[in-house]
């Protein structure tokens, strides 16, 4: 019986806690991508500087407060900040999307004309996130760092394996799961998200029937990079700010839009949470956790099925096999 | 547009003709000013042209003649570009030797497509993998900095000698990372201990839980991190810290650095590890030099890069000539004993002495001793992080 818990809580502190995190990030990511795939119809490479921008402003932000002296108490200052790096994220997108996209919208340019245009927009925040906070890592996480941590969590159960749980972890399931929540809500019962669905479905039988289509594009972009921002603090929150890594998020949060069906809000939290679990399923060591699991059982190899250089390749692999089979991802969003 | 071409193409060949008065040697300073380490190449590259203006301004070079240096930019990671950078030091600005290049990966690249083909020496100051003592460098390579099978040895013993019998190895994924873990481990199951697994890491990621998490399970008493202090290697311990994987933790050279302290806090008290360090009388001298001279040499590998500057110039003086084969002919015995030794600032004093027909052994800021195949022995700091500072066991 201690056997089997030790063996739970190994996998659960190595594998499904920063699984749950990694993937919650993910699929924050993915629902904005997602988003304006499905209204604005291109996919937005800009979206992991996005990501980056809104924690920058949520960082400068949080500086503030700090200066100030003013704290969340055992919580991290920065989603007090939040707001303010939302509001700056917004702003930025709105100046693209005025200066950039909407003189291709008013071409009806074909959507790659509009992903180019997307790589470029990503350059330029690029250039803008490293310009003003620099290109180094940046840990800005205050407050109660542990729910629990390894050593207290071994003392108190008695067990020999520990299970450390970070404020942050716990911090970006919940606030995912609030986000996700209200974004359902929204869509499907707000008069806006439902007008936003119809744009999405037909945009001709969309402005037939009186939908304003400056407002659709509008709301999008805010939804967008409100997600973006949350998205992208979290992410700087549970592991350090450094602009590169959000540059190269953006793989992994593509992958998990399009497995699982790109367009559809839904497919992107499910493929957010497959991408992350897969990343670290398929390069985890299973040694240690069957020697706890089948007593008198002690493998010879280290029972890994790839090794953690691969992990990258695992969301690939499932990308290329999804769009094999099933095109439209797991839960049938558009056809790219 | 044809004028414009003429006249640069005279321009030019104007250029070319006031520097080859013989007056001047030139010698290429490649070193990475763009890429992953451009914080620490402008200082390398100031403490190298510190040691030219040194011998220069002693007006004692060949009857008098002064060092140019030309500085090209290897990346640190680009081979292609590299070698077109030496390329062109070699074939177009007619170098007698390089100082550099610095990453192991670059120097490797130009060692083998420009500088060896051409007969040039190069004097790395930094490149440090363990694969350079084997090329074939026909006498032409040499590095002031020691090889990592070396130092992979050091911090094997290091280990061994706190009574720890078992490791997880993690390094970065790249010629520096892998190198060095391959040494480390040669060296550490030589002395009986046992790797429970060498698992590489990429740079520049935001989550390590998938690495720390397939280290954890493989186990060890301690977790040997073979990184970078401002990129995986920090990400990686604080992962193990945070999920209680290791407490203890033992660190290569590239993970020395008090960024690495600040970030990681407590959790880092108990870890040992090592890093190349010089101290005495040379390395004083040079901390005086560079101070009167406003070069920042507190620096990594400022000391490295000064002393392979100097045994270029002083190779040319033992030879009597600044051509590319009286270089290569004669750094080994300017390095090494016997001779009188030669400290930073008194290049003057050797010039002086190799013009009478004298012999020196230049000692330089760290203790410089050419062994095999033209690399430095080096001096390794042995250290333990008490309190949230490094503090110095003893020198190996």
């Amino acid at each position: 019986m201690t056997d089997t818990l030790n063996a739970l809580v190994l996998f659960a502190n190595f594998v499904f806690v920063p699984g749950l995190a990694y993937g919650s990030q993910l699929a924050l990511g993915a629902l904005g991508v997602t988003l304006i795939y499905a209204v604005l119809r291109f996919s937005n490479f800009a979206h992991g500087d996005l990501m980056a921008f809104g924690a920058m402003g949520t960082i400068l932000f949080t500086w503030v407060l700090q200066g100030a002296g003013i704290t969340a108490g055992p919580l991290p200052t920065a989603l007090l900040a939040l707001p303010v790096g939302i509001l700056g994220a917004v702003i930025l997108s709105l100046i693209f999307d005025r200066t950039v996209y909407r003189f291709y919208r008013a071409q009806r340019a074909p959507p790659v004309v509009f992903v180019i245009a997307s790589v470029g927009v990503m350059f330029m925040i690029n250039g803008i996130v490293r310009l003003v906070i620099g290109v180094g890592d940046i840990r800005f996480a205050d407050g109660g760092r542990f729910i629990i941590r390894a050593r207290e969590f071994r003392e108190m159960t008695g067990l020999a394996e520990g299970l450390a749980l970070r404020s942050t972890q716990l911090i970006t399931v919940v606030v995912a799961l609030v986000v996700m929540v209200a974004l359902f809500y929204f869509l499907n019962r707000s008069r806006m998200g439902k007008a936003m669905r119809a744009y999405s479905d037909n945009e001709d039988l969309a402005l037939l029937s009186g939908i304003n289509p400056d407002r659709v594009v509008l709301y999008t972009w805010i939804i967008a990079a409100a997600l973006a921002t949350i998205a992208g603090t979290l992410y700087g929150l549970d592991k350090s700010f450094k602009p590169f890594t959000y540059f190269q998020l953006l793989l992994p949060i593509f992958a998990a839009a399009i497995v699982g069906g790109i367009g559809n809000p839904f497919g992107a939290i499910a493929g957010g949470y497959l991408i992350a679990f897969s990343e670290v399923t398929v390069t985890y060591l299973y040694r240690k956790f069957f020697t706890y699991l089948i007593p008198g059982w002690e493998p010879e190899g280290l029972l890994q099925l790839l090794s953690t250089e691969y992990k990258f390749a695992v969301s690939f692999v499932i990308l290329v096999v999804v769009l094999l089979i099933r095109p439209t991802g797991l839960f049938r969003g558009k056809t790219i | 547009m044809k004028r414009i071409l003429m006249a640069t193409a005279a321009l030019t060949s104007l250029a070319g003709a006031t520097f080859a008065d013989g007056h001047a040697v030139k010698v290429g300073v490649i070193l990475g000013y763009t890429g992953p380490i451009e914080s620490l190449t402008p200082q390398m590259a100031d403490s190298a042209e510190l040691a030219f203006k040194e011998i220069s301004d002693s007006g004692l070079l060949l009857d008098g003649k002064v060092i140019e240096s030309v500085r090209a930019d290897s990346t640190c990671v680009d081979a292609g570009a590299a070698t077109a950078a030496a390329e062109r030091l070699i074939t177009s600005e007619g170098v007698a030797a390089i100082m550099g290049a610095d990453c192991s990966g670059v120097t490797t690249a130009i060692a083998n497509n420009v500088a060896i083909p051409n007969g040039v020496v190069m004097v790395s100051p930094s490149a440090t993998s363990p694969a350079l003592s084997t090329i074939e460098d026909n006498g032409l390579f040499f590095r002031t900095s020691p090889s990592d099978a070396r130092q992979g040895d050091v911090l094997a013993n290091i280990i061994n000698d706190k009574g720890i019998s078992s490791v997880a190895v993690t390094y970065t994924n790249n010629d520096y990372g892998k190198g060095l873990s391959d040494a480390f481990i040669a060296a550490y199951e030589g002395l009986g201990g046992s790797v429970s697994v060498n698992a590489p890491h990429e740079d520049g990621k935001g989550d390590y839980s998938a690495e720390v998490g397939a280290l954890a399970a493989a186990g060890g008493e301690i977790l040997v991190v073979l990184g970078y202090a401002d990129q995986g290697g920090v990400g990686i311990i604080r992962t193990a810290v945070d999920t209680g994987a290791f407490e203890t933790f033992a660190l290569g050279d590239g993970m020395f650095a008090d960024s690495l302290i600040e970030a990681i806090g407590d959790d880092l008290n108990g870890t040992i590890g090592s890093v190349p360090w010089s101290e005495g009388d040379g390395a004083d001298a040079f901390m005086a030099a560079t101070k009167e001279a406003g070069v920042n040499g507190d620096s990594s590998f400022t000391r490295e890069s000064y002393d392979a500057a100097a045994l270029i110039a002083l190779s040319m003086q033992a030879g009597g000539n600044a051509d590319r084969a009286t270089i290569a002919a004669n750094l080994l015995s300017v390095a090494n004993a016997p001779g009188e030794k030669i400290l930073p600032g008194e290049l003057g004093k050797a010039l002086q002495i190799l013009k009478d027909g004298g012999e020196v052994d230049y000692v330089g800021a760290t203790n410089v001793e050419l062994i095999g195949p033209g690399e430095a022995a080096g001096t390794y700091r042995e250290y333990i992080v008490k309190d949230g500072a490094y503090e110095t066991v003893t020198f190996r």
